[in-house]
C-alpha cells in the first residue's frame, strides 16, 4: 500500500479546508507525519493536504502589539528572521536545535505545536513566550491560548480533519524583557531532549518584575510551570531563589524515568541546573535595554 | 506536474506515496542521490529545493511542483548529458563544481556513499555564506552523516570550495608525505574513484536495474527465541504480484551458511528454533517492494516462545537453555604465558577490575543490498558490496546446491563495510528467488532490517586482575572475557581469540593467563568490527594501566613507556619481535606533541577558561593490533597484472574496496613498480570471473597481503617484459628502462602499446598472476609467530567534562601510529580521522540497546553515530618502523586508529573528574551521579 494516494497543494484556507472535511490528513513539513506512517505508527491515510504554499500559513509579521508567526513558516526562516531575533529569544534558540538544516528548512512550527509532545523544543519556548494559536475550521476561527491546546500526548483540541492550525501571536517584547530556551540531550538514543526549559522575564530594577516558566517532558502534556512563576516574580535572582523555585517546581511537574534516556533523579538534577541557566541569560539579555 | 530539474524544465507525473528521492532514482534513473536511512536521519538524500537543502527521502514529489530541484547530477555549471558523462572524462573534470573538486582534492572521499549529500548540503551552505567559519560548517553539515568520518577533510575542503568560489583561486591539494618516499609510493595521490563518488556516477548495488526486475523482501522473525509452529504463506502468495514466497522446504541444497561454522540457517522451517529477532523465515519476490512488503504481512505465523538467553555470562550457566544442539559455549580461548603465581607473588601491588563494553553497530550508511540473475546460459550472478566475494560464491553455490563454477560475484563499490558485510546478508535469498522466478532479484534492507540482522560488535565483560613492582614494571596480568557472539557463530571465534591474546596490551608481561568464553545467545550476531576483538581488549587494560599508575604515583605515560613492548620483546603468546616495533617511538611522539601544549601536567584537570563547571584534562593509551588473519592460518592472496592493448596496467584482484582506499594502494604499488604514473594503472576488484581471489577483506590485511600480490605479479610482468625485449633488441636486460609511460632501451623509446604489440608478436602473454602467501603464524598456544605483523598506535585525547549536566566534549585527540610504511599519505590521513571518530562514537555516542534479545535501537534515530559537530581536532603523526616483508615495509592500518581512542577519552574524563568510566559506552547521568552523589529510585 502506498503511503498516501492522494496529495494535494492547497493554496488557500478553504481549499485546504474542504480537503481536512472530506477526510485529508494536514501535512506540513512533514518530519513527523511522514516519518510515523513509514515506521507504522500511524495507518497511511488516503489524502494528504499540503497547507505549505497557503500564504496567510507562511506570514510572519507585527500584526498590532504581537508578532505573528505563520503555522507553515518553515524553522529556518523563524531561526532567520530579524523580528524574531529581537522578540522571541528563546524560540530562535529552540527552533535552531531542532533536527538538522535540511529538517529545519522543511519542519515548521505548527507541526511542532500540533503534533503535541510534551517535550517538542518549539512548543516549550512557545509556552514561555506567552504564545495564542489561532486555527480556523468551517465554522469559523478561534485563539486559543497555547497552554489550552493540548490534551495529551500526541492529542490536542486541533480536530483533526476539521481544523486547520493558521498560526501564533506572540506578545512583542517590551524594554526590559527577554527570554532564554536550553535544553539537555543525551549523545546516544532517541532524539528527544532528556530535558528542556524556556523562560521569559521582565526585570524591574534588580528584581524580576514577572516571569514564564516552561519545562519538557514534565507531564502528559506540554505545560507551563505557575507556582513557580509565582515564587520569581518580585525577587532577586539568587542561589536561594533558585533552590526554592526548583522545590516548587518539582510539586507541580512530574519528571519521570524514561527508559534508556534519563532517570527522574537526573532530570530533577537538571532542572535545577538548566533554570539556573535560562534565568541567568534571560536575566543578561532583559538587562541590555 | 512540471518543475525544473537541475536547471532544465520537465513534466513529470509524481506517483502515490511518492517521494522526491524515488522519484529521481526509479522514475528519472537519477540514481546519483542516495538514500542510507529513509528516515530523515543520514543526510545522504539531500538535494536543494528552491535553493534550500532538503531531504528527498522525506519530501514528497508531488510538493516539487513548479519548483527548482537540483541533485548532484546537476551540480556542475556544464550540464552534461548522461553520455558526455559516461564517455568524456576530461570533460567531467574540467565541469566540476569546486566543492566536487576540493572534495576530491582534500581527500575527503572514502566510501563515496555520503558524498553526493555531503557536497549538496555544502552547496546550500556556500550558496548562502561563501566565506563560513568552523562554526557554520560543523553547523550546516550537522545532519550529515559520515560513517567514513573523514570529517576533518569534509571541513577543509567546504572550506577551500568556498575560497575558490570567493577568489577563484585554484583549489591547492593538502600535502601529506611519507618520510622516505619513493617515485611514487609515499607520495600523496587523488583516489581513482574519486571522481565518479562526486558527481554522483559510481553505481552501489541499488544503483543497478535490470529488465524485469523483481523486488524481494523477508520475512523475519521478531522474536528472539522460539520454536516456529505453523507457517502459512498461502494468502502472501495470492496476493496479485507476488512471483515467489519460499520457506526453508524450498531450498535445494545446503539449509544453513556461515564463515566458519555452518549453524546460520538460511530460514528457519516449521519445527526448527529462531534463535534471534532477525532470523528470516520466508522470503517473497514482487513485481514491486510495495506489493513485497504487503505479502510479509499476509504470511501467518506461530510460535512456541522459549526462555530468552541474553547475556554471556548467563549463556555460561549450566542451567540456561541450550541454543545450538553443541550448548552455548562457542569456544573456550586460553593464553598461558609463565606461571601466573609466581608473577603475582612477585609484585608490590596487585588490582583486579571488571569492565563492560556494549553491542555495536557498524552502521555503514549504505544498507545491503544483492542483486542476483541469471544468465542465458543459465549461470547465476550475484550483483552485491561484499567484503569477501569469494566467500559469498561458495555459501550461495551450497545453498542451491550448484557447483561453485555455476555461481558469479560482481563486486559492487561498497558504501561502507567496516566489518560488516563479510557475513552474508541478502545474497542466498536473492539467489533463490531468481532461481525460482528464472527474474532478476533485488533485495534490498531498509535500515530497520540492517540494524536487526547484520553481526555486531561483541559485546564483553573483561575483569583483570595486574600486578606491578612499586617502580611500575609490571610483573603479570590475569584475564577473565566473556564475549557475546548472539545467536551464530560468524566469526566469533576469531574476534574473541583477538581480544584475548590482546588483553595483556601491547606490553612485555613476564606472566599472563587469559581465559575467554565466547557464548551464544539470543542477541544478534556479533562478528567482525574494525578493531576485531581488541577494541575491547584495549579499553580494559588501557583503563587497567591508569589505574595502576595512580595508585603507585607514577605518570599514565611513564608506566607505558617502561613497559612497552620493543625490539627484543616476547609478547604473551610467545612471540619474540623482532623488528618493526615503533610503540615508543609512538608513545614519544605523542607525548612531546601534548606536553608542547600545555603548561604543566596535562593530566591534571583544569577549568576551561571563564566557566568554572567545565573541566578539562588529557587521556592518553596505546594500542597494537595484528596484521593479517595469524593463529596458523593459510594467508594468501592472489593479484594479476597485465599490459592491455592501450598501454594501460591493469591490475586485478577480488579484494574489495571498502571506503579505506586498496584501489589506491594497488594502483601506486603496480604503478611504483613500472616507474609510471598512477593514472596509467587500472584497478579491477571483486569479480569471481574476472578476478583471482584476494581472500577477505578483514584484519587490515589487504595493503599487506593483496599488496604483496600486486607488486609480485607486477615485478614477474616487469621482467618478463623486460627479458622479452632485451632479447629482441639484443641489450642486457637491466639495461631495459620503464618510465612514464614508456620503456626506453637500446636508444629505443617504445610507448607501452607498442610494448603490448612486441610481446604478442613475441608469442608471450603481457600479464603475470601471482598468489602470494604470507610469512606462515602459528596456533595459538604453540608460542612461535602468532602473527607475522604488528602495528602499534599511542593517542592522547583532551576531554572537557561539563560537571552540571555530565556532557562530555573530546577537543583534541593526538594519534601516532606506526604503520611500517605510509603508501598513500592522504588515504591514510582519512583511514586514521576515520578511526578516531569511530572510536569517539564507541566512547561516547553509540549505544545498540538489546532487551532480552529484543532490538530497542531499530532505527538510526535510535543509534547515534558521531557526527561533524562531536569531531575534535586530529594531530595525526605518522611512524613508520617497516616491517620486513610487508610492501615496501607497510603494515595494516585500518583498524588501528580506532582503538586507543576510547580508553584515550575515558581515561581524560577520569583525569577531569575523577570517575572512572569501567561501562562503556559513556553514561552522562552516571558522571553527574557521581559527582553529585544522588541516588538512582527506580521507578
Ligand atoms: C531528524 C529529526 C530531528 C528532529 N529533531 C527535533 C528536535 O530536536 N526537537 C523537536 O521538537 N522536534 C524534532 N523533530 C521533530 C519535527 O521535525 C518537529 O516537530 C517539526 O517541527 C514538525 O513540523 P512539520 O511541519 O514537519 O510537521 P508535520 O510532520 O507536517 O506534521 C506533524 C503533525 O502536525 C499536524 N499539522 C502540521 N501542520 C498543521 C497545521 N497547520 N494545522 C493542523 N495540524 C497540523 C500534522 O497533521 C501532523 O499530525 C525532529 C525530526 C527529525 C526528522
Ligand atoms: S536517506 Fe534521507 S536522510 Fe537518510
Ligand atoms: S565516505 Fe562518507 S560514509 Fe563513506
Amino acid at each position: 500500500m502506498p503511503l498516501w494516494k492522494n496529495y494535494y497543494l492547497a493554496q488557500s484556507i478553504p481549499e485546504a479546508l474542504t480537503r481536512l472535511n472530506e477526510g485529508a490528513r494536514v501535512i506540513a513539513g512533514g518530519t513527523d507525519l511522514l516519518l510515523e506512517i513509514q515506521q507504522g505508527v500511524q495507518p497511511p491515510p488516503e489524502s494528504l493536504v499540503d497547507v505549505c504554499n497557503i500564504p496567510e500559513l507562511n506570514s510572519l509579521e507585527i500584526r498590532g502589539k504581537d508578532l505573528f508567526i505563520g503555522a507553515g513558516v518553515p524553522l529556518n526562516h523563524i531561526v532567520a528572521s530579524q523580528l524574531v531575533q529581537e522578540n522571541s529569544q528563546a524560540l530562535v534558540e529552540a527552533c535552531n536545535l531542532i533536527g538538522g538544516p535540511q529538517v529545519r528548512n522543511t519542519a515548521t512550527l505548527g507541526g511542532n505545536i500540533a503534533h503535541a509532545l510534551p517535550a517538542a523544543d518549539g512548543t516549550i519556548a512557545l509556552l514561555a513566550l506567552d504564545a495564542q494559536a489561532e486555527s480556523v475550521s468551517s465554522e469559523g476561527s478561534r485563539i486559543t491560548a497555547l497552554e489550552e491546546l493540548f490534551l495529551g500526548p500526541r492529542h490536542s483540541r486541533i480536530e483533526e480533519n476539521q481544523e486547520l492550525l493558521v498560526g501564533f501571536y506572540l506578545p512583542l517584547r517590551k524594554n526590559s524583557q527577554a527570554s532564554a530556551f536550553k535544553r539537555v540531550m543525551r549523545p546516544q538514543g532517541v532524539a528527544l531532549p532528556i530535558l528542556n526549559m524556556a523562560v521569559w522575564l521582565q526585570r524591574k530594577k534588580d528584581r524580576i518584575a514577572d516571569a514564564h516558566l516552561a519545562l519538557g517532558p514534565s507531564g502528559p502534556t506540554p505545560l507551563r510551570a505557575r507556582m513557580a512563576e509565582n515564587v520569581l516574580r518580585g525577587e532577586k535572582i539568587s542561589q536561594t531563589l533558585i533552590e526554592k523555585v526548583h522545590q516548587v517546581m518539582l510539586e507541580e511537574v512530574h519528571l519521570r524515568t524514561s527508559p534508556y534516556r534519563a532517570s527522574a533523579d537526573y532530570r530533577t538534577h537538571l532542572a535545577k541546573i538548566l533554570l539556573q541557566d535560562v534565568l541567568e541569560i534571560a536575566w543578561e539579555r532583559a538587562g541590555k535595554d | 506536474m512540471d518543475l525544473y530539474l537541475n536547471g532544465k524544465p520537465i513534466t513529470i507525473d509524481p506517483q502515490p506515496g511518492e517521494m522526491l528521492v524515488d522519484m529521481l532514482r526509479e522514475q528519472l534513473a537519477l540514481t546519483g542521490t542516495k538514500v542510507g536511512c529513509n528516515e530523515a536521519e543520514c543526510g545522504s538524500c539531500t538535494v536543494i529545493v528552491d535553493g534550500e537543502a532538503v531531504l528527498a527521502c522525506a519530501y514528497p514529489a508531488a510538493r516539487a511542483a513548479g519548483r527548482n530541484v537540483i541533485t548532484i547530477e546537476g551540480l556542475s555549471p556544464l550540464a552534461l548529458s548522461p553520455d558526455e558523462m559516461i564517455e568524456q572524462d576530461e570533460l567531467v573534470q574540467k565541469s566540476l563544481h569546486p566543492i566536487q573538486e576540493a572534495f576530491i582534492k582534500h581527500g575527503a572521499v572514502q566510501c563515496g556513499f555520503c558524498i553526493p549529500g555531503q557536497i549538496m548540503t555544502a552547496y546550500a551552505l556556500l550558496e548562502h555564506d561563501p566565506d563560513p567559519d568552523d562554526e557554520a560548517i560543523r553547523h550546516a553539515l550537522k545532519d550529515t552523516l559520515c560513517r567514513c568520518a573523514g570529517y576533518p577533510s569534509i571541513l577543509n575542503a567546504v572550506k577551500a570550495a568556498g575560497e575558490r568560489m570567493r577568489t577563484g583561486v585554484p583549489i591547492r591539494a593538502p600535502e601529506f608525505q611519507s618520510s622516505s618516499p619513493l617515485e611514487v609510493i609515499g607520495n600523496s595521490y587523488i583516489r581513482p574513484d574519486a571522481l565518479d563518488k562526486v558527481i554522483g556516477r559510481t553505481k552501489f548495488t541499488d544503483d543497478l536495474k535490470f529488465e524485469h526486475m523483481l523486488q524481494a523482501r523477508v520475512k523475519r522473525a521478531g522474536v528472539p527465541h522460539a520454536i516456529v509452529k505453523r507457517l502459512d504463506i498461502e494468502k502472501a502468495r495470492q496476493l496479485p504480484g507476488v512471483l515467489a514466497v519460499l520457506t526453508a522446504a524450498d531450498i535445494p541444497g545446503e539449509k544453513k551458511h556461515g564463515l566458519v561454522i555452518y549453524d546460520w540457517p538460511v530460514l528457519v522451517g516449521v519445527g526448527e528454533r529462531v534463535r534471534t529477532v532477525g532470523d528470516a523465515l520466508a522470503i517473497v519476490a514482487a513485481e514491486s517492494r510495495a506489493i513485497a512488503t504487503q505479502a510479509l504481512d499476509l504470511i501467518e505465523v506461530e510460535f512456541e516462545a522459549q526462555p530468552v538467553v541474553s547475556d554471556p555470562v548467563q549463556a555460561y550457566d549450566g542451567s540456561s537453555p541450550a541454543i545450538h544442539p553443541g550448548g552455548n559455549l562457542l569456544k573456550h580461548i586460553k593464553v598461558r604465558k609463565g606461571d601466573i603465581e609466581l608473577g603475582f607473588a612477585e609484585a608490590d601491588l596487585v588490582l583486579e577490575h571488571e569492565f563492560h563494553t556494549g553491542i555495536y553497530e557498524h552502521a555503514f550508511i549504505e544498507p545491503e543490498c544483492s542483486i542476483a540473475r541469471l544468465t542465458p546460459e543459465g549461470r547465476m550472478e550475484i550483483y552485491v558490496g561484499s567484503q569477501i566475494p569469494y566467500a559469498d560464491r561458495n555459501q550461495i553455490a551450497r545453498v542451491l546446491g550448484w557447483p561453485e563454477e555455476k555461481v558469479r560475484v560482481i563486486g559492487m563499490m561498497i558504501g561502507g563495510g567496516f566489518g560488516g558485510k563479510e557475513d552474508i546478508a541478502g545474497q542466498i535469498h536473492a539467489a533463490l528467488l531468481t532461481e525460482r522466478t528464472g527474474r532478476p532479484v533485488k533485495l534490498l534492507f531498509d535500515r530497520h532490517e540492517s540494524l536487526l540482522v547484520h553481526p555486531k560488535r561483541h559485546a564483553t565483560q573483561i575483569r583483570i586482575k595486574m600486578g606491578a613492582k612499586r617502580d611500575g614494571r609490571l610483573t603479570a596480568v590475569e584475564s577473565e572475557l566473556y564475549g557475546d557472539t548472539g545467536s551464530y557463530a560468524s566469526l566469533g571465534e576469531k574476534v574473541m581469540t583477538r581480544a584475548t591474546t590482546h588483553s595483556a596490551g601491547p606490553y612485555e608481561m613476564p606472566h599472563a593467563k587469559a581465559d575467554c568464553y565466547a557464548m551464544y545467545t539470543n542477541n544478534p550476531p556479533a562478528g567482525a568490527f574494525r578493531g576485531f576483538g581488541v577494541t575491547q581488549a584495549c579499553f580494559a587494560v588501557e583503563s587497567m594501566m591508569d589505574i595502576l599508575a595512580e595508585r603507585l604515583e607514577i605518570d599514565p605515560v611513564e608506566i607505558r613507556r617502561m613497559n612497552a613492548l620493543r625490539l627484543g620483546s616476547t609478547t604473551n603468546t610467545g612471540q619474540e619481535l623482532r623488528e618493526s616495533v615503533g610503540l615508543l617511538e609512538c608513545i614519544q611522539q605523542v607525548q612531546s606533541e601534548m606536553e608542547s601544549r600545555m603548561d604543566g601536567d596535562p593530566f591534571k584537570p583544569r577549568s576551561s577558561p571563564g566557566a568554572e563547571h567545565l573541566r578539562r584534562a588529557w587521556g592518553f593509551a596505546v594500542a597494537y593490533k595484528n596484521t593479517g588473519l595469524g593463529g596458523g592460518a593459510p594467508d594468501k592472496s592472489a593479484a594479476e597484472v597485465e599490459l592491455c592493448p592501450d598501454g594501460i596496467l591493469e591490475v586485478r584482484t577480488s579484494s574489495a574496496e571498502i571506503g579505506q582506499g586498496l584501489v589506491t594502494v594497488l594502483q601506486l604499488i603496480v604503478a611504483q613498480e613500472f616507474r609510471t604514473s598512477p593514472a596509467n594503472v587500472r584497478v579491477l576488484l571483486s569479480d569471481t570471473d574476472l578476478t583471482p581471489d584476494g581472500g577477505p577483506t578483514t584484519a587490515s590485511r589487504q595493503t599487506y597481503v593483496s599488496g604483496n600480490a600486486a607488486r609480485m605479479a607486477a615485478q614477474v610482468l616487469h621482467q618478463a617484459i623486460s627479458s622479452t625485449l632485451a632479447e629482441k633488441y639484443d641489450c642486457p636486460p637491466q639495461e631495459v628502462h620503464f618510465e612514464e609511460g614508456l620503456v626506453r632501451l637500446n636508444g629505443n623509446s617504445l610507448p607501452m602499446e607498442e610494448v603490448y604489440l612486441e610481446m604478442n608478436e613475441e608469442g608471450r602473454s603481457p600479464r603475470a598472476l601471482y598468489e602470494y602467501w604470507a610469512p606462515s603464524t602459528d596456533p595459538l598456544g604453540d608460542g612461535g609467530n602468532m602473527h607475522f605483523a604488528y602495528s602499534f598506535a599511542a593517542q592522547a585525547a583532551e576531554v572537557e567534562v561539563d560537571t552540571h549536566t555530565g556532557e562530555v566534549k573530546v577537543l583534541n585527540v593526538i594519534v601516532a601510529n606506526d604503520v611500517g610504511k605510509a603508501l598513500n599519505p592522504l588515504g591514510l590521513q582519512g583511514q586514521v580521522e576515520g578511526g578516531v571518530v569511530m572510536g569517539l562514537g564507541n566512547a561516547l555516542t553509540e549505544h545498540f540497546i538489546v532487551e532480552e534479545g529484543r532490538v530497542i535501537t531499530d532505527r538510526l534515530a535510535r543509534y547515534r553515530m558521531p557526527s561533524i559537530v562531536q569531531t575534535p581536532q586530529i594531530h595525526s603523526i605518522v611512524i613508520e618502523h617497516p616491517t620486513q616483508d610487508g610492501p615496501y615495509g607497510a603494515k595494516g592500518v585500518g583498524e588501528l586508529s580506532s582503538i586507543p581512542t576510547t580508553p584515550a577519552i575515558t581515561n581524560a574524563i577520569y583525569n577531569a573528574v575523577g570517575v572512572r568510566i569501567d561501562n562503556l559506552p559513556v553514561d552522562q547521568e552516571e558522571i553527574v551521579r557521581q559527582l553529585n552523589k544522588f541516588s538512582k529510585t527506580a521507578e
